[in-house]
Formats: structure tokens, sequence, C-alpha cells
């Protein structure tokens, strides 16, 4: 609690004290009689506690009359509580104002405290850094450091800027960028970000960014200026509550004045003005649109937060009420479904006529025909020289095959020269691909098309799905081997938990062939693909289905699918750590690139927006009750004060809970 | 152009009514009070002058609430 807090939490227990005790003596009928004060005494009594509690409701609302703001809270309690006072229900009117100030430090408090957690979570920049000069390390302020700077991080440090590892090695941790700890391994040469944290040993690093460019700076200045994207429920709020209050006032006033007279000169009934002063009184007091105007930002608020948390940036709040209205989710496949590495699947050997399925984890390489494993290495061998990563994960995998202990190591040019054998001389056939001199053999490996040239169809066609390597040696078909990009971890569970959450179409737009894309969507349980699609027809199979009436988001990575992302009505970026171009130009950041974050992000959405609709309807609800059974006299000060700020209390205490979604 | 400043405001409400205020103010072409970070974004007519206006902004907001800070 700041010191502001603390002065009015004291006179908030003084007054209740106060007030508790002399509605004891004077009021209770337990000590004195209750006709003990007379209506004059009682009210310079009760004025003690009044004036602890209002008088600066009451400064403020004089100075806001000199001003010319009538309508400002301060005043309206002021009304409300001196009227209560001239009629008499002094014990009410000290309530009035010492529940409104309950309701304002709690509000004060629950969002001071919220706001707090929240840019906690958000805190990933490193304000000082030490900057290497000579021998001497020299403790610096972040902003201050130039690009090309060399800098120390030590061990338990947050990395203040981006840039180079050029000294030692370690491992960062990146769980503040991607909301997932997973422990990473850095060394000499490679690119570190700020934001990540040194775990182990001391690194020196060449800073390839200023303070207010590195990507710490910028993911938190996105997160922390995503409420002025203002969503629609804000919106329509801010303008509930321009009109809200003068129409209560004015009603408040129609009450006071013109309903007793037309009632006492029409109907010829008792000007009975307290009766309805009191009841105008009473719509003063719900007057103030409090809740609504404080617990819907916040539940917004605490939703960006709670997602931020998770490594999930939202660019606004208006995209999580869009999100939350999504009926069509559509992936891109490589790089968001699969992982984007290939591996081998199957092998198959014309010699032995056996088909290897690799998709089995078996990594003894002795189970494997020996004619297999021939072929296999022929192929590989082939593709000594390759870039393409098909070729990369052929060799990848024939290396594995022969000794899974070289499994998670990187591939040099030592470990190719141990397992396969260099080619004498390589020609690529464009389109095609590629035939080599190996071992004094002639090995083909390609397409199809490749194999129609030199062995004029004469081959067995592959029935497995997938990218199909065919091989021949010295002009005789040899063998095929089948090459499959990896479903990545976490496809399957994201899709059937937005199938949960009320997705009804979840789909996929792939530029790969159709029979790789049915595969996958049948072991992922996607319910709409689009295939063999160029960059361009994705955004017209997008522009087709919000054109058949949906509310579509689409899933990419970011670089390739720019458009696609713009186009659509929620678009979302994945493994956009680092990568500029997919912030731009995504409504949705996914830090990492683990799919299940795309449902998380919908259940956020979702459920914040549910808040939202639970405190908008409560609070109206509550206050338009409570104003019509006033109307009718059925409804005492106290519950116009419940009406106000018990509700505020409510909503604030509901809208607090976005930030605990799991 | 646009620029960010830190404010300190008491209640959302109000947080609304400096928002209109603002966006009232001379050489003000539109702008957003975030209440939740205590930030205001303005963007400013071309040409503007961006000291005067935002004296101006500070004067209209505090007329109506007292308490209203911009940190400029």
């Amino acid at each position: 609690m700041n010191k502001k807090q603390k002065t009015n939490r004291l006179r908030i227990i003084i007054t209740a004290v106060l007030l508790i005790g002399l509605y004891i003596v004077f009021k209770s009928g337990l000590i004195l009689p209750e006709d003990f004060l007379n209506p004059w005494l009682e009210r310079a009594v009760f004025i003690v506690p009044y004036i602890i509690i209002a008088y600066d409701i009451l400064i403020k609302s004089v100075k806001g009359i000199l001003k010319g703001q009538l309508l400002d809270e301060n005043f309206l309690m002021g009304v409300a509580s001196i009227g209560a006072f001239v009629l008499g229900e002094c014990v009410e009117g000290v309530a009035v104002v010492l529940f409104y100030q309950i309701g304002e430090l709690f509000e004060s408090y629950a969002v001071g405290k919220s706001r707090k957690n929240i840019t906690e979570l958000m805190d990933i920049t490193e304000d000082v850094c030490f900057v290497v000069e000579g021998d001497d390390v020299v403790k610096t302020d972040s902003d201050e450091v130039e690009i090309g700077t060399i800098i120390e991080v030590k061990p338990g440090d947050k990395i203040p800027l981006d840039g180079v590892v050029v000294e030692g090695g370690s491992v960062i941790d990146t769980s503040a960028l991607t909301g997932e700890s997973k422990p990473r391994d850095i060394t000499t040469g490679d690119e570190v970000l700020s934001g990540s944290i040194n775990v182990t040993s001391v690194i020196r690093i060449k800073t390839t960014a200023e303070f207010e460019e590195s990507t710490a700076s910028k993911i938190l200045d996105m997160v922390s200026s995503a409420g002025m994207r203002k969503s629609r429920s804000e919106n329509f709020i801010s303008k509930f509550a321009h009109y809200y209050t003068p129409i209560v006032c004015g009603l408040a006033v129609v009450i006071a004045i013109v309903v007793p007279l037309v009632s006492g000169l029409l109907l010829g009934h008792d000007y009975n003005f307290a009766v309805w002063v009191y009841r105008a009184l009473t719509f003063l007091v719900i007057s103030c649109p409090c809740a609504l105007v404080i617990s819907v930002p916040l539940s917004f608020f605490a939703g960006i937060g709670s997602a931020s948390a998770k490594g999930v940036l939202i660019k606004g709040s208006n995209y999580i009420e869009m999100l939350s209205k999504v009926d069509a989710v559509y992936f891109d496949k490589t790089g968001t479904l699969t992982k984007g590495e290939f591996k081998v699947t199957n092998v198959y050997s014309v010699t032995e006529d056996i088909n290897v399925d690799l998709t089995l984890d078996n990594s003894d390489s002795a189970q494997y025909g020996s004619a297999v494993r021939e072929l296999y290495k022929y192929a590989a061998s082939a593709e000594y020289y390759t870039n393409h990563p098909i070729g990369i994960s052929m060799i990848n995998s024939y290396i594995n095959m022969e000794n899974a202990n070289a499994k998670s190591d990187e591939l040099t040019d030592a470990k190719k020269d141990e397992y396969l054998i260099k080619p004498s001389h390589v020609d690529q056939i464009g389109g095609k691909g590629i035939i080599a001199k190996v071992a004094d053999k002639e090995v083909a490996v390609g397409n199809d098309l490749l194999m129609e040239e030199l062995i004029n169809g004469d081959f067995k066609k592959a029935t497995e799905v997938g990218t199909v390597v065919y091989v021949s040696i010295d002009n005789t078909f040899a063998g095929y081997i089948v090459v499959n990009d990896q479903i990545k971890e976490g496809s399957f569970e994201a899709i059937s938990e937005l199938y949960k959450v009320g997705i009804k179409d979840v789909g996929m737009f792939t530029g790969d062939e159709e029979p790789i894309a049915r595969d996958i969507a049948a072991k992922l349980g996607l319910n709409k693909i689009k295939a063999k699609l160029l960059p361009i027809d994705k955004v017209k199979a997008l522009e087709d289905e919000i054109n058949a009436g949906h509310k579509v988001s689409f899933i990419g990575d970011g670089i390739n699918d720019a458009p696609v992302i713009m186009r659509s009505d929620v678009g979302i970026a994945m493994g956009a750590l680092g990568s500029d171009a997919a912030i731009e130009a995504s409504d949705i950041v996914i830090m990492d690139d683990d799919p299940r974050k795309v449902s998380l992000t919908v259940r956020i959405a979702k459920k914040c927006m549910r808040i939202v609709y639970e405190n908008i309807y409560f609070s109206i609800g509550i206050k338009v009750l409570v104003l019509l059974l006033s109307l009718f006299g059925l409804a005492s000060m106290w519950m116009a004060i419940f009406a106000d700020v018990g509700v505020m209390i409510l909503a604030v205490l509901n809208a607090i809970r976005c930030l605990r979604i799991k | 152009m646009k620029k960010t400043y830190k404010i300190e405001v008491d209640c959302a409400n109000c947080a609304n009514k400096m928002e209109e205020a603002t966006k009232k103010t001379e050489g003000v072409k539109d702008a957003v009070v975030n209440y939740m970070t205590l930030k205001m974004k303005v963007e400013f007519e071309d040409g503007a002058d961006v000291d005067t206006v935002m004296n101006n902004v500070r004067n209209n907001c505090k007329k109506i609430e007292d308490d209203f800070e911009i940190y400029l």
C-alpha cells in the first residue's frame, strides 16, 4: 500500500469505529433511549465521522463545481450524503461515503496489486550491464551501450542486450521469453537474445542491438501497449459510462422534484418531498459506473498478462475479443504442425524385396538386411555434398541407423567420411535429382521423372506416403527411400483441444502434395485441408472461408505466411522469437513453436470474454434492478451502497480470475 | 507523430474522461489512455508543437481531476 492508501485506510477504520460506537450509544436503544438526541443534535454528533471520511470528497466537489464539472462522482457522493443528513438519515449519510471510500481503496489496491503482478511477469529487461574495457568490467546503464560493445554476463544474470557470444560457453534459459523452460547450450558464435537468463558460466557477448531495439524491450513495449487497442466491449463501457451517469442524475432530479409536484398538484396527494428526495438520493449513490469501468479493462489486462507469462503475446484486447468468436482455425503445415525436419521413414530394396519401416523406433542396424543397408549407404553417399533438407535427412538417418549413439550430434565432414563413401563425381539434374559416382558405381537418386529418364520407367512405384527418393545403381532400379516431415510433439493435443473448446473447423493450408496433407490430417484429426497451395492461393483459400461467414484464425510461421496471417481475422505467428517480420505481421505472437499454445490462447480468450460479459451483465443488471426497486420505494440507501461498492468489489475479484487461467 | 507518456490517475472512469479531454485538445489527432499500464498515447496533428499541446492537455485534464498528472 502506498502512503495515500494507508491514510485512507486509517480514515476508514476511525470512521467505522466511530460510526458503530455512536450508533450503539445513540440509535440502537441499548444504552440511551432512541430519541435521546433531538434531530439537530443527532446531526451535530454524526457530522464528526462524516467530516473525517468525507472531507476530501467535499473539497474535490467544490473544486469540480468551480471548474464546471457537475457530474463527477465526488459531487454526486457529496450531494447524496449531505441530502441524507438533511433528511435526518445521518447514519446512512456517513455510511454512503464510508463504503464509497472502502470501494475506492479496494479498487486502487486491487488494481495496483495486479498491475504490479503483471508488470513483474513482464519484467524481462535488464537496466544495468557490465561492459568489458580492457581488463576491467564497468557497470553501465543498458540504454547507453552502443552496438558492437563487448559485455560480460555472469551466471544467474539476465542477458541485457541482444548479441553474439564471443567468449565462453554456457546454458541459457529462455523461459521469460517463451514461457517454456528448455535450457539451451550456447557457445562462441551463437546468437543470444536479451531477456534470457545465463545459467551456468560467465560469457562475453558482442552486442548487436541497442537497448530500445533489443528483443526484451520490444516485447515489453508490445505487451504494455496492448491495452491501447481497445476492444468493442471496452468502447461500449466508455460510451455507457458517458451516458449512464447523466441519465441517472437526470432521473434523480425528476424523481425529487417533478414526481411529488405532479402527484401533489394533479392527484391531490400530499407533497411528500422527503420520501421522493430519499429515493432520488438513492439514485445518485448508484449513478457511478465504477464497477464496469474498472472491471472490463482489468479483465483484458489480466488475460493479456497471463498469456504473456506463458510466452504468448497478444497485441490488443480487441484480439482477445475476436479470437473468442473464431469458429475456424487453419494451420500452416511445415514448421507449425510439423517440425520441418525430414526423416527417413521407409527403405525398400529390390534385391531383398523387403520394406523396412523406420518409423518404428528400432535403431539396431543388425536387423536390417544387408541389401537395405547397402542401398541406403549408396544413396546417402550420393547426397554427400547436398544442402537440400531431404538429402541431409537421408544422411542423418543413415548414420543414426548405423550408430544410434551418433544421434544428437551435428553432421560434420569427419562424420560423413566415417560412414559414407565420398563420391568422385556428382551431377545435379535440375528438378529431378543427382547422379553420382560412388565407389565406381553410377548411383542415381531422385524422383520418378529421373527414373523415367534413366531406366525407362522400369521401377516399382512407392505406396507409402511422403517424399519418395528412387535409387538406381548402374542404371538398374535398386529401391527407394521415403522421407517424411515429422509431426511436432503436441500437435495432436492442440487440435483435439481446439475442438473441445468449440472450434468447428480445424484445418490446414499447405503447399505440399495432397497425399502428404491427407496423411497428416488423418493422424492429427484435421477436418479440412487444402493442399498444393502457393502462398497466394492460401490467401484465396482463407478469403473463401471468411466469405462463407466464418471467423477465421490462421497460424503460420510468420515469415512465409505473412500475407495470410495479415488477411485472417486473428493472425497468429508461431516460433517468432527473434523474428521481427513475424511479430509485425501478426495479431498474436507465440514465442516458441509449441502448437499447444494455440489452444491455450483460444482458451484464455474465451475465458476472458466470459468474465467480461459476466461483469457487464451482472453490474448493469444489479444497478438497473436497484434503480427500479428504489423508484418504488423498495430499496434503501443500504442496498444502493451494495449496488455501487459491493458490485464493484465482486466485479474486480471476478476480473482478477483472468490471471489464473491454466 | 505519436508519443507515449507516463501518467497518474486514480480511477478508471477518470481515465476515460481524460481520454476525451485530451482528444478535444487542439493539436491532438487521437489519444488513448490506458488505465491499467498508466500510460497515455497521443497522436499529434501535423505541425503541432508538442510541448504546447501537451501543456494544454495537462491543463484540460487537471480541470476534470486534480489528482491527474502527466510526466512530460
